[in-house]
């Protein structure tokens, strides 16, 4: 079986991030970059599959980023948890592409791959859209198994649980799915030393535009479907009051909220 | 008018309050006809009518409950096509989001996110970065998709004819291929809904056990609140994962959010940060939380909340 994980290089988790002033995209340049957290959980369910279904000799698990020239080094931490091979799609062309763009684009470049399974974490922490999982399966029009706290490959079979709003559904597919993990799903390994040193020596494809066969002009900021016109930094939070429990804080408590009329 | 198509969320007919809240705000910007998939349309028509639906478009064959996503997609994509609306609107969360997903693919549109507001012209206001950054967003091509937070907009009644039509769609190959085998309730609370509720209390590792949670409850039940946990106390299994309020859990803007023994991660805030008034209870006069809080109280929360809980009581009378 072929795994494809799908990872993101987002900036750190408790950086500032911030709009770029000129064109409105994600600043990445002043920022620390770290994998996506959740795309750890989707490194780390492949790397659980590929075990489950007989190793390296049966299952290979390839990393996927889209993204620009420093993502490397989010690939070379996929690579040091364990996966085999990764594939990096980077062109200054694909700067600044939407949502529906980056889907496209995405599913170009897996069309250069061999593939069973896709699995992708549920949502990037940079935009929070948790649309490109659902995206991807419509573009190539293959199953869609996401949001799972839970995900068994049986065969030709992938059955997932997916969290719902109530509790949870038992969806099933057939292979070839697109699969989104939850952070309920596992506990992602840390890099071992060895994974580290062996991760420098594993194969790493870099496609341009053209070799993944995606046209110019469906890409990019001036192509996008949806833009952002404009973008202002949130009145900052006054600083509220805090004060000490001195056996009478839930009083006071109940006093701000009478005076915020809640009670 | 233009014609704006809101996607209905209803379990069984009971319409959910994010439903009143997007027709009312397409009731603003065109003319609002409901999309109601599924079973039940008889229970949902009236209050699809109170807020101002002047037309449902019904799709309620029973194969469309069998899969996941796909058949709302394939419905809103056949009216999409069939009718040109100005927009379409659904509300955030999981499967909201996937639908709006794949209908912008399927039908060469634009899709916004998580808006929490949407203004003439239909430029569309989010708030990211966890509320740091507030932005201005439009859809470039195609049909405007828009998937709006609930709590966004008050909803107001204004009476509308929620004339029935009935739509039939042949789901694809493509559509039937994940199947939903078994769905499985985990629990109802009789409280208020986490997403819906003006106010929630959450409790974090703070509450130290299962048990304990009683006395966050007590406090909701005297307030009218939803109860939401934080992740270390859904991991612990103390509190159902559907309660766990971040960025792996939902998104909750309600008018006064209550956090007890919770440190505010930035994955917690993620999924809190746009309540209006912001409270917390913790013991460390450091947490991260306290950044963030429009009144705070250092202190045990096991003093804290009973005192605060018999207060609301007293007041409330
Ligand atoms: C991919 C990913 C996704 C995540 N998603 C989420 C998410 O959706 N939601 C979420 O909440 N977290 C999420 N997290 C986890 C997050 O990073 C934190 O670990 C978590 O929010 C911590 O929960 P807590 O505040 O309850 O616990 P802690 O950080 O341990 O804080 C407990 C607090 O309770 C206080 N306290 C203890 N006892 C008392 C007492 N008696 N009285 C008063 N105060 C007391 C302490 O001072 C402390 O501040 C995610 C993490 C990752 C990696
Ligand atoms: N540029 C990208 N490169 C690789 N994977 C991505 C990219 N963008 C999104 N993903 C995957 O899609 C998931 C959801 O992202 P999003 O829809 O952007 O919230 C992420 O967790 C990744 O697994």
């Amino acid at each position: 079986m072929n795994i494809v994980v799908c990872v993101k290089q987002v900036p750190d988790t408790w950086a500032e991030k911030r709009l770029t002033p000129e064109d409105k995209t994600v600043d990445r340049d002043g920022v620390d970059s770290v994998m996506n957290e959740l795309d750890e959980y989707a490194v780390e369910e492949a790397l659980r599959i590929q075990e489950a279904t007989g190793g390296p000799e049966s299952t290979t698990v390839t990393v996927l980023t889209m993204g620009p020239e420093k993502a490397t080094e989010t690939i070379r931490k996929a690579l040091s948890m364990g996966a085999d091979q990764a594939v990096h799609l980077t062109d200054p062309a694909l700067k600044g592409s939407d949502a529906v763009q980056t889907s496209y684009a995405m599913a170009k470049a897996l069309g250069t791959i061999e593939w069973d399974l896709v699995i992708c974490g549920s949502e990037a922490t940079d935009a929070r859209t948790s649309l490109l999982p659902a995206m991807l399966a419509e573009q190539l029009g293959v199953a869609q198994a996401t949001f799972a706290r839970k995900v068994e490959v049986d065969g030709q079979t992938v059955r997932i649980e997916r969290l719902t709003d109530s509790g949870y559904d038992k969806v099933e597919a057939t292979l070839p799915a697109i699969v989104s993990v939850v952070e309920k799903i596992n506990e992602p390994r840390y890099p071992s030393f060895k994974g580290i040193m062996a991760a420098k020596k594993k194969p790493l494809t870099t496609l341009s535009l053209g070799d993944a066969g995606i046209e110019a002009d469906k890409v990019g900021l001036a192509n996008a479907w949806s833009t952002v016109n404009e973008a202002e930094a949130a009145p900052p939070r006054q600083a509220g009051e805090i004060v000490k429990d001195e056996g009478d804080g839930g009083t006071k408590l109940a006093d701000y909220l009478a005076s915020k009329k809640f009670i | 008018m233009a014609e704006i198509l809101v996607l209905v969320e209803h379990l069984d007919g009971n319409v959910k309050k994010v439903t009143t809240e997007l027709l009312t705000k397409a009731r603003q910007l065109g003319e609002p006809s409901a999309v109601f998939v599924g079973s039940g349309f008889d229970t949902a028509k009236a209050r699809l009518a109170e807020f101002g639906a002047a037309k449902v478009y019904v799709a309620a064959d029973e194969e469309l409950t069998n899969y996941a996503v796909t058949p709302k997609v394939a419905v809103l994509a056949k009216l999409v096509q069939e009718k040109s609306p100005a927009a379409v609107l659904i509300a955030s969360g999981p499967d909201g989001k996937e639908v709006a997903a794949r209908l912008g693919v399927r039908t060469n549109s634009g899709v916004i996110s998580d808006a929490v507001d949407l203004k003439d012209g239909l430029v569309a206001e989010q708030s990211i970065f966890g509320g740091a950054t507030i932005v201005q967003s439009s859809v470039a091509s195609g049909t405007p998709i828009i998937t709006m937070r609930p709590n966004s907009t008050p909803p107001e009644a204004a009476a509308g004819d929620a004339s029935e039509e009935p739509v039939a769609v042949e789901l694809s190959d493509t559509d039937k291929l994940a199947k939903i085998v078994d769905r499985v309730v985990e629990q109802k609370s009789g409280r208020p809904e986490l997403t819906e509720a003006s106010i929630v209390v959450s409790g974090g590792r703070g509450m130290g056990g299962a048990d304990n949670f009683a006395i966050i409850e007590k406090l909701a039940d005297a307030l009218g609140a939803a109860v939401g946990a934080s992740r270390a106390a859904t991991d612990a299994g103390w509190y159902p994962h559907q309660n766990q309020v971040g960025q792996t859990g939902k998104t909750v803007s309600p008018q006064l959010y209550i956090a007890a023994g919770i440190s505010g991660a930035i994955q917690h805030r993620a999924g809190m940060q746009t309540s209006k008034t912001i409270v917390a209870i913790n013991k460390d006069s450091e947490a991260p939380i306290f950044e963030l809080v429009d009144f705070g109280v250092v202190g045990d929360l096991f003093d804290v909340v009973p005192q605060l809980t018999e207060e609301v009581v007293k007041r409330k009378g």
